[in-house]
């Protein structure tokens, strides 16, 4: 590895921890960036002379705390500079205690940066940009969107956490934790949903976002060791990426999880998912939507061969998860598992109540037309397969249903002669 | 921090309400002022009389043009408002969910901008 490769792996790495560690030091989010900016700088020249620190993330907040003063003394604001050469020598002796150790703040800045009070999509990019350590450039290309627009949103977005008051604190009270905890876990979920089958951006860029996600969850997930939903969600992200391998065939095709040839599924992943999962469940008898869907996931996991899948208990799992989370989606989800267990006419039928609801959901058409040609109606299958065609935005996905499609077709006619 | 609680109500809706119902209304908007006054962050809160009482004043060229009614003609008019002190948006949020038009309109939750800092 190149020496520059091994610094920018480092401020990668280190980019959210120390942030977090100077927002919380100046209170300002904009004053922590530019200042962190210098100090990565300063390394950069300091430390290809004399070789990467021991602790770099504690060289890094130093530099930085000491640029930031010198910023406030620049612009005047001698109060401040007072202040926080008060607090700096305080964190100085707690530095000495602990060999360097950096102060992890970074669930403050992820609560801050999740606040609902902010848009979804400024959320994301906060989240990417500040705990991710992205540029804006690699989060514009990610969504697709132009680098001025991403710049304006984030933006936007750190104006109004100056200016609306939004603080940078972890919600005491266990209500509110709990709500504005969902709020922090749909962001990584988003942003690990838009790598994995998102419409956007390049391949690379997407299993990038893919491992952030899974490294912004399992932050979150140590940091917050009573909570079982962080510790679930990290598991289920660690499960679905595992699949990723076998996902694609050789011509980029999709392929669905009952064909995908398991020897290619990342065991290291899966057992990363498990050894969350594990931590998940030990933590409480609570079950949260994100531990139940860890727990399917790995059930697949365990599954050598699709038919061997113990598709009773996920069954049973989908059940419960309706419970908590009665949307149609879960609904949906649901009536295919019943199908993969108890046939497809019957997961058919659960589909009925469905149809308006998820009428302009593509997975709902997709599945309806697949078990409709496993129940052998494959005009039905047609109509529906044709539906999902039309509303695919993506163009992987587009080819698999083309492909289905085709395929029905052709099922259809030859029943139709033989008839 | 000083927030104003901006009221929209649907006024139309709000006349349909029952006795008991307005009454309810009336009672938590009570408890909510006193809970406020009683913590020392309630600056000042009032309804508004209906929005067709309202007039819109411009000036244009020097000259003062005035036009009968409210800003905007949306379903949901300006209906009263509360200014607060919180310590920060989150308790101003929760200031707002706790009034009682929140369930039936909507609150839009503004910063006042502080000229003296």
């Amino acid at each position: 590895m190149r020496p520059d490769e091994a610094l920018d792996r480092i401020f990668r790495q280190e980019h959210g921890l120390v942030l977090a560690s100077l927002v919380r030091f100046f209170q300002d989010l904009d004053l922590a960036e530019e200042s962190l900016q210098d100090a990565v700088t300063t390394a950069l020249r300091s430390w290809t002379v004399d070789g990467i620190p021991d602790h770099p993330a504690g060289w890094l907040l130093t530099v930085a705390r000491r640029k930031g003063i010198d910023q406030l003394r620049r612009r005047k604001n001698l109060a401040r500079v007072t202040s926080l050469l008060r607090a700096a020598e305080v964190h100085a002796d707690v530095e000495r205690d602990e060999e360097d150790a950096v102060p992890d703040e970074r669930l403050r800045l992820m609560f801050t940066c999740c606040h609902p009070a902010l848009p979804m999509e400024a959320q994301v990019a906060l989240t990417l940009r500040t705990l991710g350590g992205l540029t804006t450039a690699e989060i514009a290309r990610a969504f697709l969107a132009t680098e001025t627009t991403m710049y304006q949103r984030i933006t936007r977005a750190k104006r109004k956490i100056a200016t609306a008051g939004i603080r940078y604190t972890v919600p005491s009270e266990p209500a509110q934790l709990a709500e504005r905890l969902e709020a922090v876990l749909a962001v990584i979920y988003l942003i690990f949903n838009e790598g994995y089958s998102g419409s956007s951006g390049t391949a690379l860029v997407r299993i990038d976002l893919c491992q952030e996600a899974i490294r912004l969850a399992e932050i979150v997930a140590g940091l917050l060791p009573e909570e079982p939903e962080p510790a679930g969600l990290a598991s289920l992200l660690c499960l679905i990426e595992s699949r990723r391998p076998a996902r694609l065939d050789s011509d980029g095709d999709l392929v669905l999880l009952e064909d995908q040839d398991r020897s290619l599924w990342n065991l290291q992943m899966i057992n990363r998912g498990r050894g969350w999962l594990q931590r998940a469940q030990s933590r409480s008898q609570t079950q949260g939507p994100y531990l139940l869907q860890a727990r399917i996931a790995a059930i697949h996991a365990d599954a050598t061969t699709a038919d061997a899948t113990d598709w009773r208990s996920i069954v049973s799992l989908y059940e419960e998860l309706v419970d908590i989370r009665p949307t149609p989606v879960v609904a949906l989800n649901h009536a295919v598992a019943v199908a993969m267990w108890q046939g497809a006419d019957l997961g058919l039928l659960l589909m009925e109540s469905l149809a308006e609801s998820l009428n302009t959901y593509q997975p709902f058409h997709a599945a309806r037309g697949e078990l409709a040609a496993r129940a052998g109606r494959f005009g039905d299958a047609v109509v529906s397969l044709q539906r999902a065609v039309e509303l695919s935005a993506n163009e992987v996905e587009t080819r698999h249903l083309q492909r289905r499609l085709q395929a029905v077709i052709r099922l259809d006619r030859a029943d139709q002669i033989s008839r | 921090m000083q927030y104003m609680l901006l009221i929209y109500e649907d006024e139309a809706a709000e006349a349909g309400l029952s006795e008991e119902e307005r009454e309810s209304s009336i009672a938590r908007h009570i408890d909510l002022a006193r809970r406020l006054r009683s913590e020392n962050r309630l600056l000042a809160a009032d309804p508004l009389q209906p929005a067709v009482t309202a007039t819109c004043v411009r000036v244009e060229n020097g000259r003062v043009v005035m036009t009968d009614g409210p800003y905007a003609e949306t379903k949901e008019q300006l209906a009263g408002f509360y200014l607060v002190e919180a310590a920060d948006l989150d308790q101003a949020l929760a200031d707002a969910a706790a009034i009682p038009s929140a369930a039936r309109g909507v609150i839009e939750v503004r910063p006042i901008l502080d000229l003296q800092a």
